[in-house]
């Protein structure tokens, strides 16, 4: 408290000096303000840009591991003409799903999905939707907050029972409510009870493991229905593919235990599969390089806003400059009444660093507004963090005595004789 | 002046001043001036004392020394019982915030602060606490007769008034010496006088006053004349109380 009430006179001194010479202070502020507004800023645009895409890979969930069938792709060209007619068989089967429960350290719980394109129906209505035929254990994997109903269970399983869930989106397609649950729905050749409505994630730079309008039907449902495989013969009839699951996700029982548990997936695979027909995402690595690409962002946006500062402080160290030279009887009055040269020292920091915060509160106001206002006009999401606050007002202190320093040691470094003769 | 004082003996406890073979040379170009030329005096306690001379007499060197802004080039410089020639810069600073009051031919106040924060300058310097400051700045006021003022800004004063400020400045920290450079240089007569009999009362209240002036009419005021001539004492009259 003391050193407050000592320090007060200076401070006070410092904000008459700025109050007097206002065009000139307000000048010399507005380098500050715009290095730290644009600080805030950029930071709180980065931030919502990179929390946009870190949310949709935390939504495939940090603990999984998604193994997708995919077409392998044909090297010898020859073989187009050859396969004509003939079905194409790849992509994971159920054994793989066995092999990598059964084999791979770590592994929580393994769950298979096949998914086709039906047409689903609901009265007049029709849409086309995505049929994900699975196990109960999905939505413990892709957690989503149920609307309505609920949502698979081993009974369905044991059951093979004609039930539904579907997604809100879905639902909405078909010009549904909540009151469609218990209701039937037809799709393709089976018709379903709708037993409950799960919401689902869209949108966002990572494919999730859910879509738009998905139907999701036990597993043996869908078996009973549709087959043990996915076979989709062209338009032709001449050429077709079968695929006995479209999607394994496997979910580890820890963050660390991912790395080393899709290596082990890919081993196990490739033993058995001749041709790669998968393919292995690890949304952690996706996570991982998210945040690599976050990083490297910040350390561009720093080092432009940091430029912005500099010149901000130069202009601030140019000002108290020409103060020394303005104040240089004051300064020889003070040495001689008894001033130290420190003291001298701490009135001009103390004098730049009402500048540079005062300079600082305005640009803290200004990096606020600018996120705001582009959220408000570009629907841009833009996050101010409270330590981008903290950081840009330790910038500004930071500018005060950095750039404060050398006025005011030239101040001080004054023979008070001199000074007192200046005129 | 081949022997010096080695002797690092204080001066007696009476004499709050003195000089002891006090040299100043300065160099310019390759000549050296010689500002000050072996001078030794001493002052005591309670007196008051004008140092006269001619211009280029040795005045502003003496005075700069007497007011600790520079050192002697040898010799030694007592005041208040402790020797400035030693001190490093910031022994100096307190020296002269603790030992000195300046009070100077133009004020000298500092034009942003008010009357009675240039009173506190010398206490805030000092660290003394805030209200003790305000407390002892309107007492300072009054004693000089300027205490319906406090809130002013040197600019709205008068010559007078203004250096009346800069007397209460100086008394800020109660110094052992009151030293004025031609205190009523930028004043007029009537003035002058009123000053002056500000400084009579303050030497019959106990203050050591010394003037440093080449005016015959202000020096008069004061109760032993040091006169230099060519950086060397020419001589002291004295009416009381120097040695």
């Amino acid at each position: 408290m003391n050193q407050i009430l000592y320090f007060w006179p200076f401070i006070k001194l410092g904000l008459t000096d700025v109050w007097r010479h206002k065009t000139r202070s307000f000048l010399t502020m507005l380098g500050v303000v715009f290095g730290v507004g644009s600080v805030i800023a950029m930071l709180a645009v980065g931030e919502g840009a990179s929390q946009q895409a870190l949310d949709s890979i935390k939504r495939l969930g940090s603990e999984n591991i998604m193994v997708t069938s995919v077409k392998p792709s044909n090297e010898d060209g020859a073989s187009t003409g050859a396969q004509r007619g003939r079905l194409a068989v790849y992509g994971l089967l159920y054994d793989d799903e066995v092999r990598i429960r059964e084999t791979v350290p770590g592994v929580v719980v393994t769950v298979p999905a096949r998914m086709t394109r039906r047409n689903a129906r609901l009265n007049e209505r029709q849409l086309e939707m995505r049929v994900v035929e699975t196990v109960p254990e999905w939505f413990d994997v892709v957690q989503r907050p149920v609307l309505a109903g609920r949502v698979l269970t081993p009974n369905d399983m044991r059951m093979r029972s004609n039930v539904c869930i579907l997604t809100e989106y879905g639902v909405r397609r078909l010009l549904a409510a909540e009151g469609i649950i218990g209701q039937h729905i037809r799709i393709a050749s089976g018709v379903f009870e709708v037993a409950g409505i799960v919401k689902n994630e869209t949108g966002g730079a990572v494919r999730a493991p859910d879509s738009e309008a998905d139907a999701y039907i036990p597993l043996t449902t869908g078996t009973r229905l549709f087959g043990e495989a996915n076979i989709r013969y062209s338009a032709g009839g001449m050429e077709g593919e079968k695929v006995e699951l479209s999607e394994i996700i496997v979910k580890m029982d820890d963050t660390k235990a991912v790395e080393t548990g899709s290596k082990a997936i890919e081993s196990v695979l490739t033993r058995f599969h001749k041709k790669k027909d998968f393919r292995i995402d690890v949304p952690l690595t996706l996570l991982r390089e998210a945040e690599r690409t976050k990083r490297t962002y910040n350390i561009v946006l720093g080092a432009i806003a940091g430029i912005s500062l500099l010149v901000g402080g130069i202009g601030i160290m140019n000002i108290m400059l020409a103060s020394v030279t303005e104040r240089t009887k004051e300064i020889g009055i003070r040495r001689a009444i008894g001033a130290r040269r420190s003291r001298i020292v701490i009135q001009f920091l103390i004098n730049t660093c009402v500048l540079s915060i005062g300079g600082g509160v305005v640009g803290l106001l200004l990096g606020i507004a600018i996120p705001f206002l582009i959220t408000v006009f570009t629907d841009m999401p833009t996050v101010v963090q409270p330590y981008s606050l903290i950081l840009a007002f330790g910038i500004s202190v930071g500018i005060g005595i950095i750039f404060g320093l050398y006025p005011a040691m030239r101040a001080a470094a004054l023979d008070p004789i001199e000074a007192l003769r200046h005129e | 002046m081949i022997v010096q004082m080695t002797e690092k003996l204080c001066p007696p406890d009476d004499e709050v001043v003195r000089f002891d073979a006090v040299m100043r040379h300065y160099t310019v170009g390759n000549e050296i001036v010689r500002a000050l030329d072996g001078i030794s005096f001493s002052i005591r306690r309670g007196s008051y004392c004008a140092i006269m001379g001619p211009s280029g007499s040795g005045k502003s060197t003496m005075l700069n020394i007497l007011g600790c802004l520079d050192r002697p080039s040898s010799g030694a410089y007592w005041l208040n019982g402790r020797n400035v020639a030693e001190m490093d810069d910031n022994a100096l600073s307190d020296h002269r915030l603790r030992n000195l009051g300046f009070v100077f031919q133009s004020f000298h106040l500092i034009p942003q602060l008010t009357v009675s924060e240039n009173i506190e300058v010398p206490m805030l310097y000092l660290g003394l606490p805030h209200v003790e400051r305000r407390r002892k700045a309107e007492m300072l006021a009054d004693r000089v007769g300027i205490s319906h003022r406090l809130r002013h800004l040197p600019s709205e004063l008068s010559g007078g008034q203004r250096q009346r400020v800069a007397v209460a400045r100086a008394l800020a920290n109660d110094p052992a010496v009151l030293l004025a450079d031609e205190p009523t240089g930028n004043l007029d007569s009537a003035t002058s006088i009123q000053i002056m009999g500000l400084f009579q009362e303050l030497y019959e209240q106990g203050k050591t006053v010394v003037l440093v002036t080449h005016e015959p009419d202000i020096a008069a005021y004061a109760k032993a004349n040091i006169v230099l001539k060519d950086g060397r004492v020419l001589s002291i009259t004295e009416k009381e109380g120097v040695m």
